[in-house]
């Protein structure tokens, strides 16, 4: 896809896809045939560059077809370059611009409770992007309102577009970070399917306070030349590449 | 029209408007520590459980917003005209780009705003949400009219900012006539064949008195309450090309990008009659009461006087 269109963020994207995959899997309560329905679980891809990751969810769920995938950045797509409401059946926000997408995660999940709904609402963020100030205006207000069904996950993957996070503006240790705003966190690996599973069994168990998973990841993950390297965060790979790529990744 | 009474704030009347829109469950408040200044504070004490307090934090009360409104509620959003502003991006990006509808209100709009000095003073609000793409803006002149058009957003079905000024100007409607306003489409409050004013806010009552000034001297103008910044009423601009034989504009904004722009650029594609400007010229204010920074900036009847009679002569 990302070959394809000669753009995009392979390395969020494989940093991502594991819990995506679980999400989707065995959590969200969806209807591929009604992409509308108002009581559906939500996903708030907040780090909305790794659109590659959750387009590919969504083809295998039956949203989009092969067609849309592969017409990715293309004029007139479903498959816009980040994620959107507006585009992409399946997509429940418009990211793009980081650190807004735990403030309209929240507003989905006050919105839910004063509802009377059970409805979910999962919220993915990258460790850069929670250098954004708003991102926290938004975990000080779901801890002061008691939002619970509002659970968060941090992939950190510890690269951002410039250069390693530590380098470009050090994040720390975001789980005591959380837990002093008031949130339940867990940490995890976020490529061991088993912790992804229990994690998210977990997050969803607490429904009277917002949760957060902590998600472990490499950048790039599956890709040997990708993994850990900053240069693949916004790169499409050449053919030689793609052709390592997908021996590495089957 | 007979002389205007008093009545209160246009934000008073955003404050009454929410009141009488909370019968529709789908309605909720969202306040960034400003409620009792924007007003919203009247629907908070009657539901509390349909109001949320997200403290000094706009940009974070913008996407919440957004994230209701992509789950059926209709939120209303308030806080300072200039605090609206440090969440201009998550209006374009969170807001408006997937057509959520957010209705955004900021309060103390303009110069009018007086003694709390520049960094209070919005003058540049209406220009930008006039560029974001579906976004309506509002800037009614009195209570009533900010009433009627505040409660017309409940089924207005795009994302809106409407800008309310902190302080009491005449009334230039009463409880009936201010039922006849419609969303984008301009309001005549006096017809003459002279001149067109098209005013907006505050400078609606000052350009009725401009226009009683310049009938002592034998010009007859018409005044135009444009509360509707956009979608602009360019209908009712071609009529006043036709029938006038030049246009002042007279906003408390910039005249840079504003009412004044949004109708020169019109005439301009259309052509016709020449046009002057009544606004804050490219400055910040200062602290100061509303009528002496009216008088510095320039923005008072006499000035509107004072640019009809040049546009004329």
């Amino acid at each position: 896809m990302i070959h394809a269109a000669g753009a995009g963020h392979p390395g969020g994207s494989l940093s991502a896809i594991d819990i995506i995959a679980a999400l989707y899997g065995n959590q969200l309560r969806f209807d591929v045939n009604n992409p509308d329905w108002a009581d559906r679980d939500r996903f708030i891809m907040s780090k909305g560059h790794a659109s590659p990751a959750v387009y590919s969810i969504l083809f295998e769920m039956g949203f989009i077809t092969e067609d849309d995938m592969m017409s990715f950045r293309k004029l007139g797509s479903v498959c816009q370059g980040h994620v959107d409401m507006k585009w992409t059946n399946g997509v429940d926000f418009s990211a793009g611009s980081l650190g807004m997408g735990l403030s309209f995660g929240l507003g989905c999940a006050l919105a839910a409770r004063m509802d009377s709904s059970n409805r979910e609402v999962w919220v993915m963020v990258g460790d850069g992007e929670i250098q954004e100030g708003q991102f926290w205006e938004a975990a000080m207000a779901a801890d002061f309102h008691s939002v619970g069904r509002l659970n968060l996950i941090v992939d950190r993957n510890r690269i951002q577009n410039d250069d390693f996070v530590e380098v470009q503006m050090e994040v720390g240790d975001v789980g005591a970070k959380l837990a002093s705003f008031g949130w339940d966190v867990m940490e995890i690996d976020g490529h061991d399917m088993e912790q992804v599973s229990q994690a998210i069994q977990w997050s969803s168990s607490m429904t009277a306070s917002p949760t957060a998973i902590v998600a472990h990841t490499i950048k790039g993950k599956g890709v040997s030349y990708m993994e850990d390297n900053p240069s693949f965060h916004g790169k499409a790979p050449n053919d030689n590449e793609l052709a390592i790529a997908l021996e590495e990744l089957s | 029209m007979s002389a205007p009474s008093t009545g209160g704030a246009s934000r008073d009347g955003y404050g009454s408007a929410l009141l009488r829109l909370a019968d529709d469950p789908r309605v909720v408040v969202l306040e960034a520590d400003l409620g009792k200044s924007t007003k919203s504070c009247l629907f908070r004490e009657a539901n509390p459980e349909r109001t949320v307090s997200l403290g000094i934090a706009e940009q974070n009360m913008i996407l919440v917003g957004a994230g209701m409104a992509s789950s059926g509620k209709i939120p209303f959003a308030s806080t300072f005209a200039i605090f609206t502003e440090r969440g201009f991006e998550q209006v374009r990006n969170g807001v408006a780009r997937p057509g959520l509808v957010v209705h955004l209100c900021g309060s103390h709009g303009g110069i009018h705003t007086g003694t709390d000095g520049s960094s209070a003073q919005s003058i540049e609000d209406l220009a930008l949400y006039r560029t974001i793409p579906g976004m309506t803006v509002i800037h009614p002149c009195d209570d009533l009219s900010s009433e009627e058009l505040t409660i017309q957003l409940l089924d207005h079905g795009r994302p809106s900012y409407t800008r309310t000024a902190r302080n009491k100007t005449p009334r230039m409607y009463d409880e009936e006539s201010c039922k006849k306003l419609r969303i984008g489409k301009g309001s005549i409050l006096r017809k003459g064949s002279d001149v067109a004013i098209i005013a907006c806010g505050v400078m609606v009552s000052e350009a009725i008195r401009a226009a009683e000034e310049l009938s002592k001297n034998g010009v007859e103008a018409t005044v135009v309450d444009m509360h509707t910044i956009k979608p602009l009423d360019t209908e009712l601009i071609d009529e006043l090309v036709q029938e006038c034989k030049g246009i002042v504009t007279a906003e408390d904004h910039s005249v840079i990008g504003g009412l004044g722009s949004a109708v020169s650029e019109h005439v301009s594609y259309r052509g016709g009659v020449p046009i002057r400007m009544v606004g804050v010229s490219d400055r910040f204010g200062e602290s100061g009461e509303p009528g002496e920074l009216m008088n510095l900036m320039g923005i008072t009847y006499g000035d509107i006087v004072d640019s009809c009679e040049s546009l004329l002569s």
